[in-house]
């Protein structure tokens, strides 16, 4: 069919099944944009480039589909690159297509020119450059193949502005010819019995869970393994929901904020099941003494993870979701037995779960913040679709929310940027229209891509967006606390003169503010109540810590219990 | 311990770069790299020398895997194989030096391939112990004035190329 480069775009996000893309136009894509005009294309304009990368990231994350981001060249294009890294380091199926100069322009410094290949190539599963229309569909249809299979991740395609408006006789291959590029499905079946044998010598096993089962969508087939073995669990940030917070055999999350008896069964176990984890270092602590007495098992679908932050005894290689059904067809037998093994063990950690849970000040007339996770928890009974920024709040949230379902928690593991809340949440609300969509930030995050508001409320999007307010960035304050002598070298913001609620409403939002435990539960029902998107300001005290801890360095059973407000 | 990699990639733009950015990325430790067409038009053959132990060896080889327009890596070091550098060194040479070089030259089994009448440049192939100790004879005894190196390239011993190891 005859056609330009750009329509020929549109028909090949149609070809993907692409149903919107978020973005912000520009003179390199004025031509994309006109025909995105004329196919009347679902396009959701944010305020900012950064605000568009982050929305489709929260869409892919929400709804397992691929995030498509369109932006101009030179700053649209740089503009994207934070959004786009964060994307890498979670693995999150990204198509990013960026204008590029003409190509007689190319390499001239000319106006709004950027080489987003060069900038992109160390934060992307792969990137090209389009200088030719007949190479687009060819380009497009593996960017797509390549951004949702194997480990997902960011696909940068930036096209040349000329390619927009040469004609093509458009034809959207049917498949993709990569000779480098063989994702691996299928394993070997002799490992699976490697790991059965070590199943049954262990005394004390553990599973780990990560991002990778939420990415690969098999936690249905987890929890068949987990209570066919009876092993306990814990869970990485990325990995929250894979597995419902209420299962008697989970202990919670493991690392630098992670609970006691997650860390100290970490500490102690002979055997650990990494599945779909990246041994990071906020999880790991000190390397060296990271799970020291377990043999370890790791099971993933990129072999380059394999020893790549500690050695392992055995690799499972190929997707969770022939993995984990491979394993538990052959542990099914045997099940009753394991049980058994582990009675002891499950004690232990039963022990442990007791001696010290989580716990926080009650009884206060400040609003506690795990408090308001607690009271969002409940009156959303753990069905909604939990969005957070970086910092003190998210790994409150981590610890206090309960969380029942994959998908359901979309955070910034990897990256930890903060900004990305506001405009991942908005993404997500529009992937899942008829699901509750809910924000924690604090309050220095939400000020990053606080401009989003407006589009939230442009569109609509009855996604609600909670402050964690303490006038401070509070993860920074609380390590200078901790570790540098309490001096708060600009991290207090106490004295700032905005008003979160009125610049909620400037933007055509609803805004409540809460600032005393009273106030907590009628606000949060109010809100949740309200059809539109509402921002609900909760100023919590200044100084609180995230604990338990463990310094940075340190062996994961050498946690700080202890706080300045305790 | 060395290990000798030889890497198959598309012959496509930007595959380079993506290879270097990973190398330098990862900081993974890479004593040469050597690029070039290879028997099929479509395909690059780069050749690369890592230093590390066995674990980051793995490493290099997992992770440029990853690259979509790598093809294949084969690791030389696990098979027999000819390994050779390509050098070609300026040395000062007068006219009553000239008969020495010449002499040095020959017992290296190194060739003259351009003279002026105060140079001489000598092409050499061979490993690189080899060149190595070429340029400390010419250095010493007569002085270097610029090398380039290729650095190395290698091949399998036998009928099975790379691309099918």
């Amino acid at each position: 069919m005859k056609m330009t480069g750009a329509e020929a775009i549109i028909e090949s996000l149609k070809n993907e099944e692409v149903d919107v893309v978020f973005g912000y136009p520009g003179g390199a894509v004025l031509t994309l944009y006109d025909a995105l005009y004329k196919a009347d294309f679902n396009h959701i304009l944010t305020k900012h480039e950064q605000g568009a990368v982050h929305a489709a990231d929260g869409y892919a994350r929400a709804t397992g589909k691929v995030g498509v981001v369109i932006a101009t060249s030179g700053p649209g294009a740089t503009n994207l690159v934070t959004g786009i890294a964060t994307a890498y380091m979670d693995s999150i199926p990204l198509v990013a297509i960026t204008g590029q100069v003409a190509v007689p322009l190319i390499g001239r410094d000319s106006f709004q020119e950027a080489d987003i290949r060069g900038i992109t190539t160390p934060i992307t599963k792969h990137n090209y450059l389009v200088k030719k229309v007949e190479d687009l569909p060819g380009v497009l249809k593996e960017a797509f193949y390549i951004a949702r299979t194997g480990r997902p991740g960011p696909v940068v395609v930036d096209i040349a502005k000329d390619v927009f408006v040469a004609p093509i006789d458009y034809q959207y291959p049917k498949e993709v010819k990569l000779r480098g590029y063989h994702p691996l499905y299928e394993g070997d079946l002799e490992t699976i019995e490697k790991v059965f044998v070590e199943l049954r010598l262990a005394h004390t096993p553990l599973i780990f869970v990560g991002g990778g089962v939420n990415l690969s969508d098999s936690s249905e087939a987890l929890k068949i393994l987990i209570e066919q073995t009876g092993f306990p669990v814990v869970s990485s940030l990325m990995g929250l929901g894979c597995i419902s917070f209420d299962h008697p055999q989970f202990l919670g999350m493991v690392g630098m904020h992670g609970n006691y008896a997650a860390n100290m069964a970490t500490t102690e176990c002979d055997l650990m099941l990494g599945i779909g984890v990246r041994f990071d270092d906020r999880v790991t602590g000190l390397l060296s003494e990271f799970a020291p007495k377990a043999k370890i098992i790791h099971f993933d679908i990129d072999p380059a993870e394999i020893n790549k932050n500690v050695l392992v005894h055995l690799r499972v290689l190929g997707d969770m979701k022939w993995s984990i059904p491979a394993l538990s067809e052959r542990v099914r037998e045997v099940s009753g037995d394991l049980k058994e093994q582990v009675q002891a063990w499950t004690e232990k950690v039963r022990f442990w779960q007791r001696e010290k849970p989580l716990t926080y000040k009650q009884d206060t007339d400040f609003v506690m913040p795990q408090a308001v996770i607690e009271k969002v928890s409940q009156l959303t009974q753990g069905d909604a679709v939990i969005v957070t920024d970086v910092g003190q709040h998210q790994m409150w949230v981590a610890q206090n929310y309960g969380f029942k379902n994959p998908r359901s928690f979309l955070t910034s593991g990897g990256l930890g940027t903060m900004g990305y809340g506001l405009p991942a949440a908005i993404g997500a609300q529009c992937g899942l229209p008829d699901r509750a969509v809910i924000l924690f930030v604090g309050d220095g995050g939400f000020m990053m891509n606080c401009q989003e508001l407006a589009m939230a409320a442009d569109y609509n999007l009855p996604i609600k967006v909670l402050i964690i307010n303490n006038q401070s960035l509070g993860m920074v304050a609380q390590w200078q606390r901790l570790f540098y002598g309490g001096r708060y070298s600009h991290t207090n913001l106490k004295g700032g003169h905005t008003d979160f609620v009125k610049l909620a409403e400037a933007m055509g939002v609803r805004g409540l503010r809460v600032t005393k435990s009273t106030e907590l539960g009628v606000a949060l029902e109010e809100a949740l109540a309200t059809p539109g998107p509402v921002v609900v300001d909760i100023w919590i005290p200044e100084t609180m810590d995230v604990l338990p801890m463990v310094p940075s360095g340190a062996r994961l059973d050498q946690m700080i219990f202890g706080g300045v407000d305790g | 311990m060395k290990h000798t990699l030889a890497v198959l990639v598309e012959n496509k733009p930007g595959v380079l770069t993506h290879i270097s950015g990973l190398i330098s990325r990862r900081a993974f430790n890479i004593e040469s790299i050597a690029a070039g067409y290879t028997e099929e038009s479509d395909m690059t053959r780069i050749t690369i020398v890592v230093e590390g132990d066995e674990i980051e060896q793995e490493q290099v080889v997992n992770q440029l895997s990853k690259l979509v327009d790598v093809i294949k890596i084969s690791d030389l070091t696990a098979v027999e194989s000819i390994q050779r550098e390509l050098a070609l060194i300026k040395v000062k040479a007068s006219l009553s030096t000239r008969s020495d070089i010449i002499n040095i030259v020959e017992i290296f089994r190194a060739s003259i391939v351009d003279v002026s009448r105060e140079t001489m440049v000598i092409e050499l192939s061979g490993d690189a112990i080899k060149i190595d100790a070429l340029c400390q004879v010419l250095q010493e005894d007569h002085g270097i004035i610029e090398i380039v190196r290729t650095g190395k390239v290698a091949l399998s011993r036998g009928p099975i190329p790379a691309k099918a190891q």
